[in-house]
């Protein structure tokens, strides 16, 4: 993080003509502590996301070192149990979802021609709620009883049976919601509020148009998770019987509020990333996005529908049949607007001028992996198929094919795309490209033979499993090392050009032509647009 | 006004309305608990509540035919001797009948069972109505203690004709976790 001050330091000293706050600023750790500058913020964000990501690859390693033979070697069932919640709350809360808030921070502002985020106040207070709710995640491990084992859905009656390690996760889980509810507040006022004279909602860039939807999912959803978990609370100590059927409640109530909840949850996470390969792909195919305003409607109908079908990841519970054929149809309806969002990146690369460098690589990825778990998807949305795949290692596979390869790999694309314009340096090509490949091929060997798991039936979070299954999960836990240590490379790779990388030239992508790129210096200055720039 | 203001009160509008957005949807989560339970209610599910109808029509005892009804006792790793006072017995469909079972604890401790029903054919378990069974509650047994436990029942008189036959079997395990450790 120092060397990322220093890069910030400098340019602070060199293009701040503006007489400001300079001198007043606090210095090391407190300029952190109390900065409200969106990019300060943004890196923040990034790098927070980044230490979650490891430490929720971490308890995945774990995981997948207990499944490499049938049997228990290495941690207890309960312990295991606890892995698999943490990963995932990890994955999703810690580490993915803040990513793009960090991509939002440094390139919202940037990209609409505002000075900052419309309340930086509260942008700080955003991230500083995360390294709280980290902490009260860490110490559900301490505490009598252990962390919960009870899976990322955090389902009852489960839930209000655990130890005091469920309530420090349920209070992570509302700081977590509260961070997301500000930061989504702070986002579409400035994207509402703060355009640069000219720049109409139909000329921002797709990324922008994808945060603004997004944030409005947060707002919608969020409250509704705060809502179960407070539900799940007042069950465990306050004698409310919410999920409690002795007391006349239905455990099957928490998984319609969950998700709820966690359907527009799963957009949340991939919306972003269709935005940032929304400008990446045309910046290496050097022409526009083909089909922006199809692109637009098709991102806000995904937006909709996705708090219409939320009961597709819950066939099983019992239903009636109408009630089936409903959320399947609607299931299967969202297939037209991703598909929509495929041709149209497809088309924009049709006859284009394409260059592959690691964003490129990384968005080409996401469009090839992102599409094949949305076909596990159409599949998983079949309800008659579905009642025998739930909870197999076939949903694992999907929802990794969509998380990982889809919203983590943009991720990346983003972080090597953006790079140059955040630190001013450029990464070592070679050495990104290596971290494209043996990532792709890594993922693939970890969860594509869990597909034929999961069709034979094996159950997931479960520790142990029958004989029959041991060479898959052999392939899968050997795939799964190789990509722990692939993103352990990328952050070297990322030290690497931030202590020694080359300098950027102005526009090191020459098909990149939003603001950031075509109105900003390089590396962007600690201020940028205190003036609005007039968009034509 | 100037136009920094304008902005500046242009977002707090916008805050404002974007956390009564918040709010409302908390809110929402909590309606979503009367909702669903009026959903369930017009579609037939969780009818845990449903005052027995079903009762009523079980006092027109089918005389027209008799069903054998035969009982199995079992325990699981469970030191328990466990057994019906008779064997079998023949009902009419929608006769209260009544049968005893007698178990004894053989250990030197207190322990807690719980007896599990099932049945063949299996499909007779929706036609076969416990109005009392010991299988209700778990059964805690001091050291060396007999105690016979009855079963009420009635067999629904919309059992299939095809079957004659029906064995109730149960099954006692022990309740892990119940006994008290010496000291």
């Amino acid at each position: 993080m120092s060397a990322a001050l220093d890069t910030h330091g400098k340019a602070h000293d060199g293009h701040d003509d503006h007489g400001d706050h300079g001198h007043h600023t606090p210095t090391g750790f407190m300029r952190w502590v109390t900065t409200t500058n969106h990019k300060d913020i943004g890196t923040m964000y990034l790098w927070f996301s980044f230490a979650m990501f490891l430490f929720g690859g971490a308890m995945a390693m774990i995981i997948r070192a207990e499944l490499f033979q049938p049997g228990m070697q290495i941690v207890t069932p309960e312990f295991f149990n606890s892995m698999t919640t943490y990963h995932g709350l990890v994955m999703v809360f810690g580490a993915i979802m803040p990513a793009f808030v960090g991509f939002a921070n440094w390139q919202i502002p940037m990209m609409i021609g505002a000075p900052d985020m419309a309340f930086p106040r509260m942008n700080n207070w955003s991230f500083w709620l995360l390294p709280p709710a980290a902490i009260l995640l860490v110490a559900s491990f301490l505490v009598p009883g252990g962390g919960a084992g009870v899976g990322w859905t955090m389902y009852a009656p489960l839930t209000t049976q655990m130890g005091p390690g469920m309530d420090l996760t349920i209070f992570a889980v509302h700081i977590l919601g509260m961070s997301s509810i500000m930061g989504s507040i702070n986002i579409i006022t400035t994207i509402l509020n703060l355009r640069a004279p000219g720049m109409t909602l139909m000329k921002m860039p797709l990324f922008v148009w994808t945060w603004l939807i997004t944030a409005y999912l947060l707002v919608a959803s969020m409250p509704v998770l705060a809502g179960a978990v407070t539900m799940t609370l007042t069950d465990r100590h306050f004698g409310t019987s919410f999920f409690n059927a002795a007391g006349g409640g239905d455990p099957v109530l928490y998984q319609h509020i969950f998700w709820f909840f966690g359907h527009p949850e799963v957009y949340i996470i991939a919306i972003p990333a269709f935005g940032v390969v929304s400008q990446v792909i045309p910046a290496f195919s050097r022409k526009p996005l083909f089909g922006y305003a199809s692109m637009v409607y098709a991102t806000s109908s995904i937006a909709i529908l996705s708090f219409m079908v939320w009961a597709h990841h819950m066939y099983v519970v019992g239903m009636p049949v109408a009630g089936q054929l409903y959320f399947m149809y609607a299931t299967m309806l969202i297939a037209v607007p991703t598909g929509v969002k495929v041709f149209n990146w497809v088309a924009t690369m049709w006859k284009g001028s394409l260059t592959f460098e690691t964003p490129m690589l990384f968005a080409l990825g996401f469009l090839f992996l992102f599409t094949l778990g949305g076909f596990t998807g159409l599949v998983l949305a079949m309800t008659v198929v579905d009642v025998q795949l739930q909870d197999t290692y076939y949903v694992v596979a999907h929802f990794h094919y969509v998380m990982v390869a889809g919203a983590l790999f943009s991720a990346f694309a983003g972080v090597y795309f953006w790079f140059p314009k955040w630190t001013g340096k450029m990464y070592d090509e070679t050495l990104g490209k290596w971290h494209f490949w043996l990532s792709i091929i890594f993922f693939n060997v970890t969860f594509f033979v869990q597909h034929f798991l999961g069709l034979a039936g094996m159950p997931r979070r479960i520790p142990d499993y029958a004989l029959q299954f041991t060479e898959f999960n052999q392939i899968s836990s050997i795939g799964a090392f190789g990509f722990g240590l692939s993103q352990v490379f990328f952050l070297y790779i990322i030290i690497k050009a931030i202590r020694s990388g080359e300098k950027a030239p102005q526009l090191p992508w020459d098909g990149a032509d939003t603001l950031e790129w075509t109105h900003l210096p390089t590396p962007a200055p600690y201020h940028t647009f205190e003036n609005p720039p007039t968009v034509k | 006004m100037s136009a920094a203001d304008a902005i500046v009160n242009a977002n707090r509008l916008l805050l404002r309305k974007l956390l009564v957005v918040s709010v409302l949807m908390f809110g929402f989560a909590f309606a979503l608990v009367p909702f669903y339970e009026k959903i369930c209610e017009v579609a037939g599910l969780r009818d845990i509540f449903r005052s027995d109808e079903v009762a009523a029509k079980n006092t027109q005892v089918d005389m027209s035919r008799s069903v054998l009804v035969e009982f199995d006792s079992n325990t699981q790793r469970l030191a328990w001797t466990f057994r019906p006072l008779a064997l079998g017995l023949a009902a009419h469909p929608g006769a209260v009948m009544q049968v005893e079972y007698e178990v004894r604890n053989t250990l030197d401790r207190p322990v807690t069972g719980q007896a599990v029903p099932s049945y063949g054919p299996q499909r007779a378990a929706q036609y076969f109505r416990k109005l009392e069974c010991f299988c209700f509650q778990q059964q805690t047994l001091a050291p060396g203690e007999v105690r016979r436990m009855p079963v009420v029942f009635v067999i629904d008189p919309d059992l299939p004709k095809d079957i004659g036959t029906i064995t109730l079997s149960y099954t006692f395990f022990e309740v892990a976790g119940t006994q008290k450790r010496p000291g």
